[in-house]
């Protein structure tokens, strides 16, 4: 690969501190809006991630889908719901402790774990041989996703439609 | 400088993951804990995606795409039902739909 280890980790901080970063604002803003903006700069982060480790495909989905998707119908609904309001109440429920004990205490697990299980993270041998270099990443993900794993494909899209049929009927006035 | 190595994006995960917790756990507003799962399910996809890149195999990538579809479906049907909520209860307030509490 055409890459330089020194050049990847600046971006990998970079992007690290765009995901992080913009998580922690998103769950901290009083306004919905800026908690929406600061998800579509913590989505942006995510994106480049996938771009370091050479999954282009899922870079573009994650731009095309989720930012120009997902964060439009946040923005959507938001304005639809929104009350003055609401951005001058109480933001944390009531038991906001407990819950960050909770998650305090998750925290350490995992940083117990990294810290006495690196050796761990040594990966066995795959068995079977890396994919073919040459081809393109979109092409290797389109032969694999709709030969090996044709039929998880149609429930996906099963779900999709169901997905969609559901919550057209709930937002419906009257049905 | 240390090369980037695979335990660098589960670090990583694993901290987006604890932040989209706290969302969940502790705002009031649905809208917020709606994009705090969009936060945990983008932990699970670098995971994933990370993995896939050591093996040399896409079939991380291939879930991350079907996490992201699970992603979708949960946006729209948890708008959806938001929807139908605040034209009911008049609240996007968690607390405040405390109907089956005792």
């Amino acid at each position: 690969m055409l890459t330089n280890p020194a050049i990847d980790t600046v971006f990998f901080y970079l992007f690290a501190l765009l995901t992080l970063g913009g998580a922690i604002l998103t769950i901290t803003r009083r306004n919905a809006i800026h908690s929406a903006i600061s998800l579509i700069v913590s989505l942006l982060g995510v994106a480049g991630l996938y771009l370091l480790q050479h999954a282009e495909f899922l870079f573009a989905v994650q731009i095309v889908l989720y930012v120009g998707g997902i964060m439009v119908l946040f923005l959507f609904v938001i304005m639809l719901v929104n009350l003055d309001q609401m951005a001058k109440e109480r933001q944390f429920n009531r038991g906001w402790m407990v819950g960050l004990a909770a998650v305090a205490a998750v925290g350490i697990e995992i940083g117990y774990f990294f810290y006495r299980g690196q050796g761990s993270f040594k990966l066995a041998e795959v068995e079977t041989p890396p994919i073919a270099a040459g081809l393109g990443n979109t092409e290797i993900l389109a032969d694999v996703l709709f030969q090996k794993y044709l039929l998880p494909f149609e429930i996906a899209s099963i779900l999709l439609l169901v997905a969609v049929v559901g919550s057209v009927v709930m937002a419906k006035k009257r049905i | 400088m240390h090369p980037i190595t695979e335990l660098h994006y589960l670090a990583l995960s694993a901290a987006l993951l604890l932040i989209g917790t706290i969302g969940v756990l502790t705002r009031r507003n649905i809208v917020i804990i709606l994009m705090s799962i969009e936060l945990i399910l983008n932990a699970v996809n670098i995971n994933l995606v990370a993995f896939s890149h050591v093996y040399g195999q896409v079939n991380g990538q291939i879930f991350a795409i079907f996490v992201i579809v699970d992603a979708v479906a949960e946006a729209a049907v948890g708008l959806g039902i938001l929807i139908a909520l605040f034209r009911n209860k008049e609240t996007v307030l968690a607390d405040e739909i405390d109907l089956l509490k005792w």
